[in-house]
């Protein structure tokens, strides 16, 4: 009996591994054919572009004062203007470019593996293991997020990016918990999880060969949510003043520039920038999900 | 019904619960005494710290034991004592907040209906019409990504500095005194007016895309294929389409309630708005940490009761809910 399961095993398996490259190919296929994808990927590719090389381009040290004249509009000197104080904006920009670029990764990515951890353990364990995680999961939802963090951070003297990406992944998880967990409820009693666990699979295993290939495009796309959400989460923080104590980000940026009177001195290069790439990289974010989802789904597809 | 409710106010008892803990114990135990960074920020001389510190250790309640500072604390909450604010001193906190609540709630549940209401419909309604779908969509992206501070910023500085056609901070003219006259209400109106619309846009691009996206799935469901098999009318269709896709934006509307309650606070930052969004600024500006905590309350307060109407509206709206519920 045994055997004849892990024969049938085998073959799936079989099929499987024999079905891997078609259905990349497959998934490349549509990605290429599907704008959507291109022209949010081809955004967020040149942001990143511009945060690695950026910084080479430029001559100026970031805030120092005084590298130009006071408020100047862009010029070949100065490509972005200087602020209030004589800073260069440009060099101020690139810099806080890459402190985005980091609490997205590193808070997109603590949250969805904790959402992904908790909702495949509620999910699959199922008893009171899930009446707790679902409980806390509630609870956290219903505080709101920002209220937490304003409160802690604003007890944190030194603050730095990372500590604020990791403040924002460990406040951020619960709705991809919540939808791992219904996905992984769904998934766990078919058949081929039930095979794998007559098999004598240990749980840790059949949640990660078994049923997380299954959700491989949905954990994607929670990720590139993440991702915007965090880089958002982080400008709020920034903005009113809660942010890195050192350095500089894109919201610190507004900050700055909102403090030292940049609206009515008229310097829309100060405070036109920042908030013009949160607003491309998060909306091509999103825009790029809506692809990917049309590329999984083929029930989207435009017709 | 009772079972379902009883669930709920449970969950909503324990955040309660949770909140005035984490409110209460983050300053005790964060890393370093939360009075000398205080007064090391505010420095002043010696003697005056000396006093402030003795005044902060009594008002904390921090020489008392750690079990009692804590059952001070909610002693003190139902008694709706929430400390003395540092910056407007001798006013009490809850008064303070009390003065800023409606200027919050007037601008918030205006934004957030009417966002929601206009967005759904609009979403709908572009959704599977190919020239809306590609053009008005893309802007529905850009909108919800829009940082809230970043499009107040614009605001202010186009239609208020430039064009000087609104007012750019407050919530009514400084030459006005509060009174019952039309020049104070068109006041009260015009400084409204610009955070409204910040905010209004912001949730109008994210309930529009939604809704497209949930309403897609909708009507390449069965149902919707059967009903246009027996010849109904595309408004048929998408009137049931839209009935069924509007739930999972109610629930929406539940976990979005903190993200749009932090967009309000950096919208009231940006045009200087007397709500709590502005109070919170200036308390970090100012370090008024008992200020700071009363707002984080109210915050939590607001949130669970927004979260309660909700829970309300969709067994109002959703039959199935209610058959569960006299079933179970």
């Amino acid at each position: 009996m045994i055997e004849k399961i892990n024969i049938e095993k085998q073959e799936e398996i079989d099929k499987v591994v024999a079905a891997k490259p078609k259905k990349i190919n497959e998934f490349l296929y549509f990605a290429l054919r599907n704008n959507k994808l291109k022209i949010g990927l081809a955004i967020v590719l040149f942001f990143l572009l511009l945060t690695i090389i950026g910084p080479f381009l430029t001559d100026y040290e970031l805030n120092t004062f005084s590298v130009g004249p006071l408020s100047a509009p862009p010029s070949s000197e100065y490509w972005f203007g200087t602020t209030t104080f004589g800073q260069d904006v440009y060099t101020q920009f690139v810099y806080g470019l890459r402190a985005t670029f980091i609490v997205g990764v590193i808070g997109g990515s603590l949250a969805t593996f904790l959402g992904l951890i908790i909702g495949f353990t509620a999910g699959y364990r199922g008893g009171i293991i899930d009446e707790l995680l679902n409980m806390l999961t509630n609870i956290i939802l219903v505080i709101p997020a920002f209220a937490i963090l304003l409160i802690i951070a604003a007890y944190l003297k030194v603050r730095g990016i990372v500590t604020e990406s990791i403040l924002i992944g460990f406040i951020n998880w619960t709705w991809t918990a919540r939808a791992v967990r219904a996905q992984t409820f769904s998934l766990r009693s078919r058949e081929f999880v039930d095979m794998a666990r007559i098999s004598g699979m240990k749980p840790f295993k059949i949640i990660f060969t078994e049923i997380a290939p299954n959700m491989m495009s949905y954990l994607l796309m929670a990720f590139i949510l993440q991702f915007g959400g965090a880089v958002l989460f982080a400008a709020t923080l920034d903005f009113i003043g809660l942010g890195p104590t050192q350095g500089i980000s894109l919201g610190l940026m507004m900050n700055y520039a909102v403090l030292w009177g940049a609206l009515q001195l008229g310097s829309w290069w100060w405070f036109i920038p920042p908030g013009f790439a949160i607003m491309a990289i998060v909306g091509s974010l999103y825009i790029m999900n809506v692809g990917l989802d049309e590329v999984f789904n083929p029930k989207l597809r435009e017709f | 019904m009772r079972r379902y409710f009883g669930r709920k106010m449970i969950i909503y008892g324990i955040t309660f619960f949770l909140a005035v803990t984490i409110d209460w114990a983050i300053p005790r135990f964060m890393p370093g005494n939360p009075i000398h960074t205080m007064l090391a920020r505010i420095g002043q001389h010696a003697e005056g710290v000396e006093a402030m510190y003795t005044y902060y250790t009594k008002a904390f309640g921090l020489d008392l034991p750690i079990w009692k500072q804590y059952l001070n604390f909610w002693n003190a909450l139902f008694h709706g004592d929430l400390g003395t604010s540092v910056f407007r001193f001798p006013q009490p906190v809850s008064a303070i907040i009390i003065k800023a609540v409606p200027f919050s709630v007037c601008l918030l549940i205006p934004a957030i209906l009417l966002s929601f209401w206009a967005g759904n419909k609009f979403g709908a309604f572009a959704a599977r019409t190919k020239v809306l779908d590609n053009t008005v969509l893309p802007l529905g992206y850009i909108l919800t990504a829009t940082p809230y501070m970043w499009l107040g910023i614009l605001l202010v500085w186009s239609l208020g500095i430039v064009a000087d056609i609104f007012p750019v901070a407050g919530a009514y003219g400084f030459n006005l005194a509060p009174s019952l006259s039309w020049m104070f209400i068109a006041s009260l109106i015009k400084h409204w007016f610009l955070p409204f619309v910040s905010l209004f846009l912001v949730g109008f691009g994210g309930w529009a895309i939604g809704m497209r996206n949930m309403i897609i799935y909708e009507l390449e469901s069965d149902y919707s294929h059967y009903l246009e098999t027996l010849g109904a009318t595309r408004s048929l269709v998408r009137k049931y389409a839209y009935r069924n896709a509007l739930l999972p934006q109610i629930t929406g509307l539940a976990l979005q309630l903190g993200v749009i309650v932090a967009g309000q606070v950096v919208t009231e930052a940006v045009f200087s708005y007397p709500g709590i969004g502005w109070l919170i600024l200036a308390a970090i500006q100012n370090q008024d940490y008992f200020l700071l905590q009363g707002c984080f309350l109210i915050i939590i307060i607001m949130v669970l009761i927004a979260n309660f109407i909700i829970d309300i509206v969709y067994v109002v709206v959703d039959p199935r809910t209610r058959l569960g519920m006299m079933g179970g």
